[in-house]
Parts: C-alpha cells; structure tokens; sequence
C-alpha cells in the first residue's frame, strides 16, 4: 500500500498507510517477539489477533475516509501536483487496458519517430480505433527519451499521418493527453514547432472521422490541443487542462514561480476538469477512483472506456457532414465577449 | 478610425518594462519570454519630441523622417514597431479601408486575478491605447486590390490573443470566403493571453478550424509576421497562410528563446528565432521590408487571388 511518491498534501494518509502495513505484517508473523519459554502456549497471539484486526478494520475505515476527505478538497495546484503524479497511468498503461490488440505505428516519413507520441491500431470493444497519445515515460531512460511527455514537430506530424490514415478508412481517432507542453528547444523550433501544432489543429478540425480526446493528466497549452480537436472531449477528474502551466503562469504575472504564486496562479487558470467543463472547453470529467488513478489504474481505465463505448456509436453513425459542421460549431462557439458594450472606451 | 493616426508611436511602457529580475545578468535583456517581457526595452520607446535614437544603430533620427520611412530607421533600417492604426494607414490606399467588426469588448469569464484584476487591466489598456482589444479588421483596397486586412494590435496587451482577437480573426477569415477576398493578417503578439486561459486556448483551434474552411473554399491567405509573433499566435494561424511573409529581424517562435534557453542550458544560436533565421529553416517564404510590403502583397494578390 505504501512505496507511493509522497505529495505534501498526502502525507496524513500515507502515514496511516503505513500504520495499516505495520498492522497487516504483525498479523502475518507467527508471533516472534516472544522469547518462547518451555510453556508451548498459543494463547497470547490468539487473545491478541482479534484487537489487531479490530484496529486494522479500525485504521482502513480513518484511512478511506481520510482519503475522500483529501481529495474531495484538492485545490488546483494540489490537483496539477494529483496530474503529475509518477505513479499516475500513462498512455501506454491505458492503451493495455482500454484497447485491446495494439499495433503500434511509427515515424512521421519525414524527420523521425518521437517516441513522446504513441500512435496506432487498436480495438476499444469492438470498435477499431487509432489511438494518439502524449507518452510522458516510466523509466528515467524512456522519460529522457520522451522530454517527460514534450513532443517534438516530428511527434505532432506523425499524429497527423497516423489520424489521416484512419480517416482514410474512416476508423475513428482516440486521442490521449498528457503532456506539460510541446518541446521548446532549438530543434523543435528549427523544424517548425509552431506549424506543427498549427497544421493538426487545422486538419483535425476537418478530418472526417469521428475523433475522441480525453486529457488524462496534462494538457499543457498548444502542445495538448495539438491532439485534441475532437468532437468530444473529456477529462478525468483529476487532469489539468489550461494555456499554460501554472509556474510559467506564475513565473510571468506574479514575476516569479514559488509554491504560493503556484497556488494562485493554479487558481486563476481555472484549470480543473471541473472548471473546463463549466467553461464549455470539455463535455465531461470522467472519475477517477477514490485517491486519483495512481491508486486503482484499471478502474481509471474502465472509466474511460466505458465513455468510449458510451460516445462512439453516435459519432460513427452520424453523417460526415454533419459530423464536422457539429465540429466546427463546437470550437466556433468558444469564448466569451462583449458586444457593442453599453459604455464607449475613452479614446486617448 | 484610419484617420485618428496617433502622432506619437505608443510603444507600451508598462511599469515593468526591462526591468527584468536584478543579477539575472545571463540572460540579457533582449532575450524575451513572454508578452511582458517581449515589450521593448525603455530606451527603445519613442519620447516625445522632435529627435530620438535607433535602439538598434543608436544614431539619432528626426521624427518625420522616420514617419515618412515607415518607422524604419533611415540609416540601419531596424523595423520600429508599430500599432494596428499605423499598419493599415501604411498597407491600405488612402481612405479606403472600413472597419469591421467593430465593438467586441473582452468579459472576463474567468475572474482573473494576478497582481491586478483582469477587468482593471482592460480598463488602463483601453484607456491608453484608444482600442477595446488588440485586434482591428476591415475591408480596403491595397494598390488597387481589394482585400480583408486584420491587423493584431501590439499597442494592446502586446497583441495577446483571448476571446475577442479570436473571433475577430474567425470573423475576418469568414469573411475573406464569403466576400471571395483575399485575406492579408498581419500578427504581432505575445500568443495566447492567460488571463482568459482555457478559453483563449481554444481560439487557436476556433481560428485554424476556420482557416480549414477558407482554405478548401479556395481562398488566398496572405499571413504576415512582425516583430514579436510568438506562442499560441504563431502555433495557430500565424503559421497557416499560403504564403507567409515575414518583416526582417522579426523574432517569430512557438517558445521564448529564454525558455528554451532554460530548458537546453545552452547558449542560443546567433540570430535563432529571428525572420532571416526561418527563411533559412523553410518556415517563411519572403522576408520582406516594410517598404516593400504593400508591392508584395499585391503581387501575390495578382497571382493567387480568387
């Protein structure tokens, strides 16, 4: 139960955890303190077990309750630190437990295979799907290998390859998100960074087959939205979504990134899941089990696709046409604005 | 509106303009990062009076003669920049350019907060530049040809787009396909404006999705860049036009060089991110001086126009 990474606002709950371990390896031993005199009497572990479970029974309820009680009041920066949990499911880890039969796809045909997008066939019940994702990396070598989730031109070209060759045969597009942003670095500039992201944007919104996106932990700014121009779009619970990281936020407005201008700016983004879906910019926040996906992947999994399955139907059974006009409409229809306010600006 | 031409160039001083963080000696100052920071320096800011100094050559210019070059310097040519008013005035044949899409004032859908409110700071930009957000359109004739011009408006925000320069641009792009008319969209901005957040994301998918449409509609986008594109801005639609046409030295980029410079822990190379620096990337077709800005773009207009 322990062993997890430690987040500040964790720590309550993981000292309990580790109270329950000790609790759970004393019940397993066969009674060893005891300096085991002549007398073979099993008295003492007997008479004791039925305390120790009681306790144990006692500590699991403190330790669930403790736990929805964290995470029912998770602030926006606790939740960006909830969405950049190491130990939080990634796509490749909801690739092997939403999808089934896999058949990874590489290369942009151009420059390179990013290895930050994953990209390919797969079956999601039983649908086919092209499933597109940010992968952040598990080990240190993958994370270097990845840039910790930033992609590279070369990964948003081979999303675009990989999402026009399912439009070809019409197989709808999946898209995972989970990145804090696209790379910034000379390469990425050189090789056209900016065009990248700006050509999926304008060819996502007119690929004719349906496309899903569900922002799975990250969606930092253009580097996110470069993947997720879809027809619907959910987020899981605990996933931030926003223009731009909370520090750099922080590190501009408030001229510089510590933990309390992380707070504020985190708060002023209005980047939860529940704020992008009051705002408009996703459809639904899918839950997550009871202390974020890094406790419970599979359920965070099923989660999913059980929305999938939910949204797919529609969307494949809808006319072309209609599809992308509803597309259109959808981000034609975001923001907010004043019309011909009531009071003229003082002109200077 | 084109008439209201603004006497003196209002470069936005800002009360934080090159100050930078004290002792971060190795990041100089003109490396910037942000809209904020991407203002130009103070002694760049044009004073009042007859004569002021090229931040560039550092020689001294009389102010009409820098008027009448454009606001180029006369001897080194550094591009000054210029506000959206100044741009249309110089692109458009006199007294031919209506404005559109006029009146669309920022909401603040999110609260914002920072330093200051969000609300506040629309008040003091909208009071110190005259416009209600940093965007202007219109329909006029450029050497004869009639074509929709939006400008992104430096003087406001840096040029940051939100809500309202989203959907004016969309406005704009709709438009062009509508009226069949070329659209020529000059950017200058700092990218996506944070204080309307998610939503100012999203107008980088709500303009290219548009641009979608005017592209298979057949129309002709002209995309122009000056000095800063950078951000949200250049990852949408900056980056889209069927020809793009950037002015020179312009710093044009998706991250900051400083950003990118903490990231790497490398020194930048000479010139990065600069226009002359894309031309030789392949990320721009012409780099082109602002005096001859009005000729290129009528040209094209004569060989892909609709």
């Amino acid at each position: 139960m322990a062993s997890l990474y430690t987040l500040e606002f964790e720590k309550p709950v993981l000292a309990l955890e580790r109270q329950i371990d000790d609790l759970q390896a004393q019940l397993a031993r066969p009674t060893p303190s005891l300096p085991a005199p002549a007398a073979p009497q099993e008295a003492q572990p007997l008479a004791e077990a039925p305390a120790l479970e009681r306790r144990l029974a006692d500590l699991c309820a403190q330790h669930a309750a403790l736990l929805a009680e964290t995470y029912a009041r998770l602030s926006p920066w606790e939740t960006v630190r909830v969405a950049r949990h190491p130990k939080r499911p990634q796509t490749r880890d909801y690739i092997d437990r939403v999808c089934t039969d896999f058949a990874e796809l590489h290369g942009d045909r151009r420059f390179g295979d990013d290895p930050a997008m994953v990209t390919g066939f797969a079956r999601v019940g039983g649908h086919k799907v092209m499933v597109v994702g940010h992968q952040k990396g598990r080990t240190t070598q993958e994370k270097v290998a990845c840039h910790f989730g930033c992609a590279h031109p070369e990964g948003y070209r081979k999303a675009l390859a990989k999402m026009k060759l399912a439009e070809k045969y019409r197989v709808p597009v999946v898209t995972f998100v989970d990145t804090p942003g696209a790379y910034p670095g000379i390469g990425a500039e050189q090789r056209g960074q900016a065009e990248a992201i700006a050509v999926n944007l304008r060819e996502m919104s007119a690929l004719r087959t349906p496309v899903l996106s569900v922002i799975i932990g990250e969606g930092g700014s253009g580097g996110a939205l470069g993947i997720a121009v879809a027809d619907r779009v959910a987020m899981l619970q605990h996933a931030w979504y926003s223009v731009i990281s909370p520090e750099g936020c922080a590190a501009i407005l408030w001229k510089h990134s510590n933990e309390q201008t992380n707070n504020a700016a985190a708060q002023a983004l209005r980047l939860t899941a529940q704020d992008n879906l009051r705002l408009g910019i996703v459809d639904e926040v899918l839950p997550e089990p009871l202390g974020g996906a890094h406790r419970d992947p599979t359920a965070a999994a099923a989660a999913i696709q059980r929305w999938i399955l939910a949204t797919l139907p529609a969307l494949k059974a809808a006319d072309p046409e209609a599809l992308l006009a509803a597309r259109y409409d959808r981000f034609r229809a975001m923001g907010r604005y004043i019309e011909n306010p009531p009071v003229p600006v003082p002109v200077a | 509106m084109t008439q209201l031409r603004t006497a003196a160039i209002e470069t936005p001083t800002g009360a934080h303009a090159g100050n930078g963080v004290p002792g971060s000696g190795a990041a100089p100052a003109s490396q910037p990062r942000t809209w904020n920071d991407l203002k130009e320096p103070r002694r760049a800011v044009i004073p009042e009076g007859l004569w002021l100094r090229c931040p560039s050559c550092q020689g001294m210019i009389y102010r009409k003669q820098l008027e009448t070059n454009l606001h180029c310097c006369p001897d080194c040519q550094h591009h000054f920049r210029i506000g959206a008013r100044q741009r249309i005035d110089q692109l458009t044949d006199p007294g031919t350019f209506e404005p559109l899409f006029e009146g669309l004032s920022p909401a603040d859908p999110l609260g914002f907060v920072d330093l200051k409110t969000y609300a506040e700071r629309v008040r003091a930009e909208q009071g110190k530049s005259g416009s209600l957000d940093a965007c202007k359109a219109g329909v006029g004739f450029i050497k004869g040809r009639q074509a929709v011009l939006t400008v992104l408006d430096l003087e406001f925000m840096m040029g940051s787009m939100g809500s309202v320069v989203g959907e004016i641009v969309t406005r704009s792009i709709e438009a062009a396909a509508q009226r069949r008319l070329p659209l020529i969209l000059v950017s200058g901005s700092g990218g996506a404006r944070m204080q309307e957040a998610g939503l100012s994301l999203m107008q980088m998918a709500k303009t290219s999705a548009a641009l979608a449409r005017l592209d298979r509609a057949g129309g002709l986008f002209i995309s122009v860049l000056t000095d800063p594109t950078t951000g949200g801005v250049t990852a949408s639609f900056a980056m889209l036009g069927d020809v793009i046409l950037a002015e020179p030295r312009a710093l044009i980029g998706f991250a900051g060089p400083r950003v990118i410079q903490q990231t790497i822990r490398q020194s930048l190379p000479e010139g990065f991110q600069r226009s002359e620096y894309l031309l030789e990337a392949g990320m721009v077709d012409r780099v082109v001086p602002r005096a001859q800005l009005r000729n290129e773009v009528a040209r094209l207009i004569d060989y892909a126009g609709m």
